[in-house]
Formats: C-alpha cells, structure tokens, sequence
C-alpha cells in the first residue's frame, strides 16, 4: 500500500491541488483510504493530516474504512424507487446477508446507497467498482451476487449486449443506453471535429465573442447567464493565467443529458474547451467530470490524445502561432454541490467542495484564484455550432428571450424516457406528448429537479425558457398513482439534507427541520400552522450562500403553492396545536434497552 | 379580584434557574403581595391543586415523568414559559441525542469506570416504579405548546422578576440587548 500511494503521488508531482486524483487512485485500488496512506499524503504534499481527512471526508466515494472487495451503490433517487428499487435492495440485502450500509465480514461486498447517478431512464441503476448496471431487477441481483462469490470479474458480470451508440465502444463497453430520442443542431450526428478550430483561428479572440454574444447563448447548467458576456469579463480581467472549466458534475437528479454527450460526441465538447480557451485567452482547460461517469475516463483520455496528435489541441494549434491549449479531465468524488461553479473549483484544486464567497466571481479569481471561466457542458457544444453557422443562425431557433435548443433529459411515467433536443419555447404539455405521457393521467412534472419545480396541470401549458419555466433540462414526470409528499417531495428534501456541505447555518438545520414538519404532516399529525410555518421557514433558505441551499426547501415550497390540497388533507381539522410528540415511541427505545415494559 | 397564581417545576434541569429566580432577593416579599404559589419546589407543595394562571417550567425531558408533569402543567396553566436554556433546547442534558440510548446506558451502568462497587450485577435500573428514559431529551415545545421563552443559563433574576411582573401587570417586558447576549 505504501509504495502504490507514493508512486501516485508521485505521478501527481507531490502537487497538493492534485489531491483529489491522489485519493481517487489510491481509493479505487483498496477500496478506502487508510490512516497510514492518510499519514503518508500529508507528510509528502507538506499539508496537515485533518487537511486531508477534510477533503476525505466530504465526498461520498471516499472512504477510511473498507468499503468491500466489491461496493455495491444502489441509486436511491426518486425514479429509481418508482421503478423497483425497493425489491432489488431488498434482494441485494437478502443475498448478501447484510443491510445497506454495511459491508460483509469477510471484507467481499459492500452495500450502500448513492443519490441519483445521472441513469434516470433506466434505473434501477447501480456503480460497483465503477461499473455502471442499469435496469436492475431481483433476478439480475441475484445474478451480480452470484457472480461476485463464483470470483469472476466485474467486467465479466455483464449480460450479453452493451448499450447503443458509443456505449459499445472498446473502452466504455457499458450497458448505460443513450435513449436518444430528438436530435437538433446540438445532437446532430453530422458533425466533423476541427472544422469550427478551423474556422476561429481565422478571427480574433473579440470576434469570437461577439459573435458568441450575437447568438444571446445563456448558460445551459440552469442559471442561464450570458455566455458572451462571461467570455468577455474573463477575457478583460486583469492579467495572469487564464482557466476554462467545464462543469460536468451533472449533480441534479433526474438530469443525464451531459452523460449523453460525454458518451456520443465528447469530441464536439473538447473542439468547445480548444474554442473558449481560444476566446478566453486560456492556456489550460479542466473537464470536470462526477464520478459517477469514471467509466467513460479511458475513453475520453483516448480521444484527448487523438485530439493531441492531430494538434486540435496542444502548441501552436492547427498551425496558429501561440495558440496553445490543453484540457485535462478532473474526477468528483461524489458531491451535488460541486455542481456550484465555485464549489466545482474548489473541488478541482483539490479541496473540499464548499462554495465560495462571490464577490469576487470566478470570472475574477477563480481556479488558484485566476480569471476562470465555467461552463455548462452544453453550452461548449452549442458554442461550436454557433461558430460554425452564425449567431443570426442560432438566434432562428427558441425565443427572442431563450435562443437555440436545450437537451432535456426526460424520466418517470412516460414510454420514452431519454434525451430530448428540442427548441426553447415548448410547452410541457406538447412535451408530454411527446415523449408518450397521457396528459390526462400526469399528476405532476418536476421541472429542473429538485431545486426546480413541481408543477401540476395548470402549469402544463407553460413554456420552458428563461422568460418561463427555466431548467436545466430535468424533467421527471409523475402520474396520478404516485404519492407526491411521500415519494417526491420527502425524497428530494432528504437529498438536499444529504447534500448540503454545512458551510450555512440556514442550509444545515432548515432542511432537517422542515423534513421533520413534514413527516410530521404524513404522520397525521399535522395542524393548519406547520404548513404557514413551512412556507415562513422555507423564505430564510434564501440566506444561503450557494444555489443549493437557496433552493433546498423548493420541493416543500413548490408543492405546497402547487399541491395545497395534498397537505390540507393529511392535517388534523379538529386542532389547533400538536407538537407531534408520541410518547410510546419516545419511549420505546429505553423500554428495549432495559428490558421494561412500557407502563406510561 | 384574586390573586394570580404561580406553578414551577424542574424537570431534566439543574435547579439553577430555580436559584436564579431566588436571586430576587428581597423582591420575593414583593412578588408575595402580587401572586400566590401553586406547586413550586420553593414552597414544596408536590401537585398542582388548581388552575394556574402562570407555569415556569425549568429543563426539557429526558422521561416519561417529565412528559406527564410538562403535559400536566400545560393543562393547568393559562399561560405556559419554558424559562432557560435546557426547556428551550434541551440544554447539557441534550448532549446524549447524538449518542445511541444503549450506549449511554451502558456507559452508565455497564462500563463506566466508577460502575464497579455500585453495579456489581451491571443491571441496568428497570424497577417499575421508575420512569422511563426517553430516546433523547426533548425541549419543552416540542411536546407541548409554549407561550413564552426566556433565554438564559440560567435566566438572570432580573428577567425572570421582570417577565413576571410583565404578564401579571399586563405591560410589556423590557428585554435589553444584553439579555439576549451571551458572550
């Protein structure tokens, strides 16, 4: 163990921004991190040892206890339940002989649970040891655990067939499946690396962004702030080295179109990076990836170099004289708020994934506090379309307020379920339409995930766009066998619980308590004042200082203004007050422990 | 028209905020004239004989006999004051709730070091007649409702005199910033 860890760090140049590749390598070769390897970092990357732990400790596929020859992540997203999880945990559990959580004694299996792993349409899905399995069902965990105690190999494990498009490829040979299911300009499968490179290399930087900024391209990871624009302050910040991020953490449940273009056309997102990096006046670009996507890394390292060797990217790109730029992939560790542009820095140099204070934005200080650019996956990609057909070309599809298209990724009660590249302007009812909803029978939608919202059918008739209902592309659609406060809302409030990296105070405590209002409501036990209470609540989120914490109470504050009636029907019409307290069940416990006999 | 009356109790408290409300001194001659005491450990009267118009309730629960007593007080008293920090938030005794039940016992009565001649059977204490321990200590509204809540560990004199003296005179409390201020 000791001469593996050295040799990674090693290979990362005792470069302590790197600790995150370090953790993550000597992580996946041992299945944790151990005190002795913990030791060895800190002493040669000349940090404290809690520092290390803190980076550790924050993300949830690090781990300084084993976490089995085999760890098994089971998605507990709300989609995954709705389409089996329950059975196939169930079996896992029963198979294995011990519960989630847990690992077994002889060190083999590990059992735990992971929040959404960007498969919504085709869940139930599952990591083990990096692998991805899709479309679980009680026979086919049965099958893994087998497999698992027969010695064989996880590669080996797989059913007959891999997934389609590039899913097969020799270096994914994966059964994730794209489910395409509309292509647009983004998605458009005609498409020939270099020709943009081409292109922009006859301009100047300030004419690439104007003719970014010509396009009224906004960001695609849900903000939606204009493109051009954060070029161009980045461009115009003060002098030092220049950074592109691309943010491929693709954290919110429900959403996996990044997955989608990660797998079928990475090489349009890194001709993306070279472009931004060209306009930006940056010599280095960062893809970073969750780590939920690990089983594409070889895939992606391979198309890098290919990139390299045809000089997309490199010195002197294409033949322009001091263009030079590089991108390098970064692995999350399991973390939603890295999402958070300032966060997703953080993370990448090697810290704990906690947001930032803005001012100043990272446009200004951002990775080892340079002028930094991060963009949506996405957007990169509609960034090369533009510079190959024009803003006024872009500007023909959407609205005047939301130009071009947006890749939905669609899950839940409908036949198709998989990505979708449709223009701005849709309303969610042709959507629905669209992807084999019967409108009549949809309860609900959850637009934008979790920190969306969730809309009921007098919403169906509005439109997705800035101007409207944003979104970063998640759609989860509800019918009306679903119980929204129990499977939904509860669901996401206890994701967000999860999630939250405790910087804030408002996000740290509010969430719990207002989970706690609304099992209470779920309970029965609730009176007409929890749900004022909750609305009250759910303002002082806002405090926070991160997206995630202003939008945590948003599945409670959304049902509540779309869906009262499912809260008015479960609280108590005859009380005013009730705390919720039972004291059978407060003493339950102590009645066990001791023995005794209940006799209150 | 007859005076108001007064109940208190400790429940998983210290008696510090009792000690506190002592410190009125010689205002405690002045607060005779103006109430009568109902239960209160200060006359020692055990039960609550009647209606009350004010309860003080000093500590959380932390058993189902502070659960009856809490549930009883909020029967009995129109107006109901969680007074100091362990009725509002459960206080030092509240430090257990992140710790599982059976540990905490089994530091107390199993494996602690000063167990050995007190414990020698290591039973855990499971007469009848005892009440029950909660699975974690709870703040006084969580439980019930709660009219007011005075901060303080403990509550200095001052405030308590003057959150009396407030509801029995009908006018509004003066709470200084340095009340609420604590370090």
């Amino acid at each position: 163990m000791k001469s593996f860890t050295q040799k990674v760090i090693d290979k990362y140049n005792r470069d302590k921004t790197r600790l995150m590749d370090i953790l993550i390598s000597i992580q996946s070769e041992f299945g944790y991190i151990s005190q002795e390897s913990v030791s060895q970092i800190a002493h040669e990357l000349h940090m404290s040892e809690v520092d290390v732990e803190q980076t550790i400790s924050f993300y949830h596929f690090f781990s300084m206890k084993p976490t089995g020859k085999f760890s098994i992540y089971l998605n507990n997203s709300v989609v995954a339940n709705m389409m089996g999880r329950k059975e196939v945990a169930e079996t896992f559990e029963e198979e294995v002989g011990i519960k989630f959580g847990n690992i077994t004694a002889d060190g083999l299996i590990g059992l735990y649970d992971t929040a959404c792993i960007g498969m919504n349409d085709q869940e139930p899905a599952a990591i083990i040891n990096n692998h991805i399995f899709t479309k679980l069902t009680p026979f086919r965990a049965k099958e893994i655990i087998r497999d698992i105690k027969e010695g064989k190999k996880v590669q080996d494990m797989f059913t007959a067939s891999f997934g389609d498009g590039a899913n097969r490829d020799d270096l994914v040979k994966s059964v994730v499946s794209n489910n395409i299911r509309k292509i647009g300009p983004i998605l458009d499968p005609q498409y020939k690396i270099g020709d943009a490179i081409k292109k922009i290399i006859k301009l100047t930087p300030e004419e690439v962004i104007t003719e970014i900024k010509s396009s009224n391209i906004r960001g695609r990871g849900g903000a939606g702030f204009p493109t051009g624009l954060k070029w161009e302050f980045c461009r115009n910040a003060s002098d030092g080295i220049k950074y592109l991020l691309c943010n491929a953490d693709e954290g919110e449940p429900g959403t996996f179109k990044d997955r989608v273009i990660l797998t079928e056309l990475p090489r349009l997102l890194f001709e993306g990076m070279v472009i931004a990096g060209y306009a930006i006046g940056a010599v280095e670009g960062i893809l970073y990836i969750r780590h939920e996507y690990k089983y594409l890394e070889e895939y992606l390292e391979n198309i890098l170099k290919v990139a390299r060797e045809k000089n997309y990217l490199g010195i002197d790109i294409m033949g322009k004289k001091g263009f030079n730029f590089d991108i390098r992939i970064q692995f999350g560790a399991g973390a939603y708020v890295c999402g958070e542009e300032s966060a997703l820095i953080e993370s990448a140099e090697g810290k704990r994934g906690e947001p930032r204070d803005r001012p100043p934005f990272p446009v200004e200080k951002g990775y080892l506090d340079q002028p930094t650019v991060v963009n949506n996956v996405e957007t990169l990609c509609a960034a090369v379309k533009v510079m190959l057909h024009g803003g006024e070309w872009y500007r023909s599809f959407g609205t005047p307020e939301s130009t071009g298209t947006k890749l939905l990724s669609v899950s839940g009660d409908c036949r198709f379920p998989g990505v979708y590249e449709v223009e701005w302007g849709f309303s969610v009812n042709s959507i629905l339409d669209m992807v084999g909803a019967v409108p009549r029978n949809v309860q609900a939608v959850q637009v934008g995930g979790p920190s969306g919202s969730l809309i009921g059918s007098n919403d169906f008739d509005r439109i997705l766009g800035y101007e409207d209902l944003a979104t970063g592309g998640s759609l989860i659609i509800f019918d009306k066998t679903r119980d929204l406060l129990s499977d939904v809302v509860l669901n996401f409030t206890e994701f967000f619980i999860d999630e939250s990296c405790g910087s804030c105070s408002t996000c740290r405590i509010l969430p719990s308590i207002l989970k706690n209002k609304l099992e209470k409501i779920l309970d029965a036990r609730g009176v007409k004042n929890d749900i004022a209470e909750m609305e009250e609540w759910g303002k002082i989120l806002k405090a926070s200082r991160c997206g995630l914490g202003q939008t945590a109470a948003n599945p409670i504050l959304t049902s509540i203004k779309n869906f009262r009636h499912l809260y008015e029907d479960k609280i108590q019409k005859t009380k005013d007050f009730d705390s919720g307290f039972d004291l059978w069940r407060a003493v339950k416990e102590g009645c066990e422990v001791t023995g005794r006999v209940p006799n209150i | 028209m007859s005076k108001p009356i007064v109940a208190t109790t400790s429940l998983a408290g210290c008696f510090g905020c009792h000690m506190s409300f002592l410190d009125i001194d010689e205002r405690i001659l002045e607060l005779m004239q103006l109430v009568e005491f109902d239960k209160s450990p200060i006359n020692d009267i055990k039960k609550i004989s009647r209606k009350c118009d004010i309860g003080l309730i000093e500590g959380g629960c932390c058993n189902s006999e502070n659960v009856h007593v809490l549930k009883e007080f909020r029967e009995n008293c129109k107006i109901l004051i969680s007074v100091g920090e362990c009725a509002i938030m459960g206080g030092l005794p509240a430090m257990r709730n992140g710790i599982p039940l059976s540990e905490c016992l089994e530091e107390a009565y199993q494996n602690g070091l000063t167990v050995k001649e007190s414990n020698d059977a290591r039973i855990f204490p499971n007469d009848p007649e005892l009440p029950i321990i909660l699975d974690k200590v709870y703040p006084c509204h969580e439980i019930v409702k709660i009219d007011y809540l005075l901060p303080g560990c403990p509550p200095r004199a001052d405030l308590i005199w003057e959150a009396l003296i407030a509801i029995i005179t009908g006018n509004q409390i003066k709470m200084p910033y340095e009340v609420l201020k604590y370090d």
